[in-house]
């Protein structure tokens, strides 16, 4: 998809994000709209995946690290075609194979997730093993800014650094929120880029905000650099329903019919936008 | 007591790069502890298959699930104390829970490092993994044991735990004529009057102080239980029901572990007197660990002065 494919797709996945936390009465809505456009060119752009064969052999594996933002990869797999609608729709209800945190139960989610600073090992591991078999495929991984304080994170930055996982990409969805507070009041991570840097990863800053430079983000990759990518995606928690905008509560929570209805309007009006 | 063999840990490595070399799919992963685990040969031969992590255990045990989770026969070695607590979300989030089949081998188990203390004694092992669902236990008994057990594990795909002391330990078969299955019990000697039930180097223990009873008229049943996840229900229950007495032998604490499985399943269908011998309470005392074995009561000596109280 193009960047205005990928800007009108970003806002469905909103749209649906939103109905899904409002059908289930649940869901981590400001971290899922912050990267809602991540996701989407993930899956609509630059991940090599195959719906119809969720375990196809050489796919790109993408591992969900921030997974309280579940409804979000929810929305867009079932809009890439991984499960269908009848099934997103049961998010919320007894026994229903969609937890609250990503499980391998869903077609297209390669591990269990939840737990923060998880992620980035497993994605070490998985890079490692296509670096093993000469495989071309690539491991992506997104995490949120807030489980930067996760002690883990940096193990796997060594590791990645340390074996030259140049088939590697951390995203980070610096929204500058966590559950209590900025991420800067909690525990500060500023200067984000240049730690990474000083692992030795190869970093892109960006403002994940606007799809135009998250495209451009995975375009200037070079996945023979024989370092690690990391991209710092500067996003807005919350982003597309303004009263959610930077707004701590949203962390998690569900709208009000009032709230739902303005939030859907928003977003109908962007998708009504950019059809035309 | 004679030692012929290797260590439990040089056997299951050695049987490992044996196998490895057959097959490229093998990868293990530790965290700088080659010389520990005996992973040095390894490393030298099949450099394209082992990953050093450095001092990470998370780091480890998430990298192992995630080569495990593309495809990879993955085994990640190291002290058995760090694996299961350093890292012990990514046991249960990344192998467990996400049904990746890591093998996970903690060498230098129990009170193996018996004066270095507390830090590096891993007496809550059992009882800990036994809750995650999807994960096995085993704990070998000595060099020839734990090479068959390395030879079922590589074809196992459900995650596992491995614990192994450190020392070389007496042989408790003495050549490789001896039936193996995971999750059967071993029955090592024949009785009714009581079952000692051991696991991991107690069993030599357990045997020597079931031959001293026989020879006491005290017809000993002892059975090498070297998968505690899934235990042997069957051995367990018949061992109630034909000789009436059980008392359990193993170096992890008496909370949780063996004496626990054998009293849970017990109590619901078949009521047995009992005795649990394993770690108190307490911290363990520093002492080399045939010494602390002695001192628990862990030791032929000990097991057998609990059974003639246990048939009294």
């Amino acid at each position: 998809m193009q960047v205005k494919e990928l800007m009108l797709q970003a806002e469905k996945n909103r749209k649906r994000l939103v109905e899904v936390v409002e059908i289930a009465k649940a869901g981590h809505i400001g971290g899922g709209l912050s990267s809602m456009n991540m996701l989407t060119a993930l899956y609509f752009r630059v991940m090599h995946v195959d719906p119809k064969n969720p375990k196809w052999a050489d796919r790109d594996r993408f591992v969900m690290s921030k997974g309280h933002c579940v409804e979000a990869l929810y929305s867009v797999l079932e809009a890439r075609g991984f499960i269908p609608k009848e099934l997103t729709d049961t998010y919320g209800q007894f026994n229903t194979p969609l937890a609250g945190h990503p499980t391998i139960e869903v077609p297209g989610i390669e591990v269990n997730s939840g737990a923060l600073g998880h992620g980035l090992p497993i994605g070490v591991g998985m890079a490692i093993a296509a670096k093993m078999d000469a495989k071309s495929w690539h491991t992506y991984v997104l995490m949120g800014d807030g489980e930067q304080g996760e002690g883990s994170i940096y193990e796997a930055a060594m590791a990645g650094s340390h074996y030259k996982l140049d088939n590697l990409v951390a995203i980070i969805d610096r929204n500058g929120l966590q559950i209590s507070d900025t991420t800067e009041n909690v525990m500060a991570l500023e200067p984000i880029a240049d730690r990474w840097r000083a692992f030795g990863w190869d970093v892109q800053d960006i403002n994940g905000d606007d799809m135009q430079a998250i495209v451009d983000a995975f375009d200037r990759i070079d996945y023979a650099a024989g370092k690690p990518h990391l991209i710092i995606s500067r996003t807005t928690k919350g982003r597309g329903v303004s009263l959610m905008e930077n707004v701590l509560k949203w962390h998690h929570g569900v709208p009000t019919d009032e709230e739902y209805r303005k939030a859907v309007e928003e977003i109908d009006a962007r998708i009504e936008s950019l059809t035309k | 007591m004679e030692i012929k063999s290797v260590p439990c840990r040089k056997s299951f490595t050695d049987t490992l790069l044996e196998l490895a070399k057959k097959d490229k799919n093998i990868v293990v992963v530790t965290t700088d502890a080659r010389g520990s685990v005996t992973l040095t040969d390894f490393f030298k031969e099949l450099p394209a298959q082992a990953v050093e992590c450095g001092i990470a255990e998370q780091d480890a045990v998430g990298i192992a699930a995630g080569l495990a989770q593309s495809g990879k026969n993955t085994f990640v070695c190291g002290p058995a104390c760090f694996y299961v607590a350093r890292s012990l979300e990514q046991v249960k989030v990344d192998v467990a829970y996400s049904q990746n089949p890591v093998k996970i081998l903690g060498v230098s188990g129990g009170v193996a490092y018996g004066a270095l203390g507390a830090t590096h004694h891993s007496l809550h092992d059992i009882a800990v993994l036994r809750t995650f669902p999807g994960m096995n236990i085993y704990l070998p008994c000595d060099a020839r044991e734990t090479r068959k057990l390395v030879q079922a594990l590589v074809k196992s795909p459900v995650a596992g735990y491995v614990r192994v002391g450190r020392n070389a330990v007496p042989d408790v078969y003495e050549n490789d004529d001896f039936p193996f299955e995971l999750g059967k019990a071993t029955t090592l000697l024949e009785g009714d009057d009581l079952t000692i039930i051991a696991c991991g180097e107690t069993v030599y223990h357990a045997l020597q102080a079931g031959k001293r009873l026989h020879a006491q008229g005290i017809k000993t049943r002892v059975l090498d239980m070297h998968t505690l996840k899934p235990a042997d229900e069957e051995a367990i229950l018949k061992a109630a029901r034909e000789t009436g007495r059980i008392l359990t032998v193993e170096e992890h604490s008496r909370y949780g572990g063996l004496g626990a499985i054998v009293a849970e399943l017990t109590a619901e269908h078949c009521p047995v007197k009992m005795r649990i011998l394993g770690i108190p309470d307490e911290n363990a005392i520093h002492g080399k660990p045939l010494e602390i074995f002695h001192h628990y009561k862990l030791d032929a000596e000990g097991i057998y002065e609990t059974a003639l109280d246990l048939v009294k």
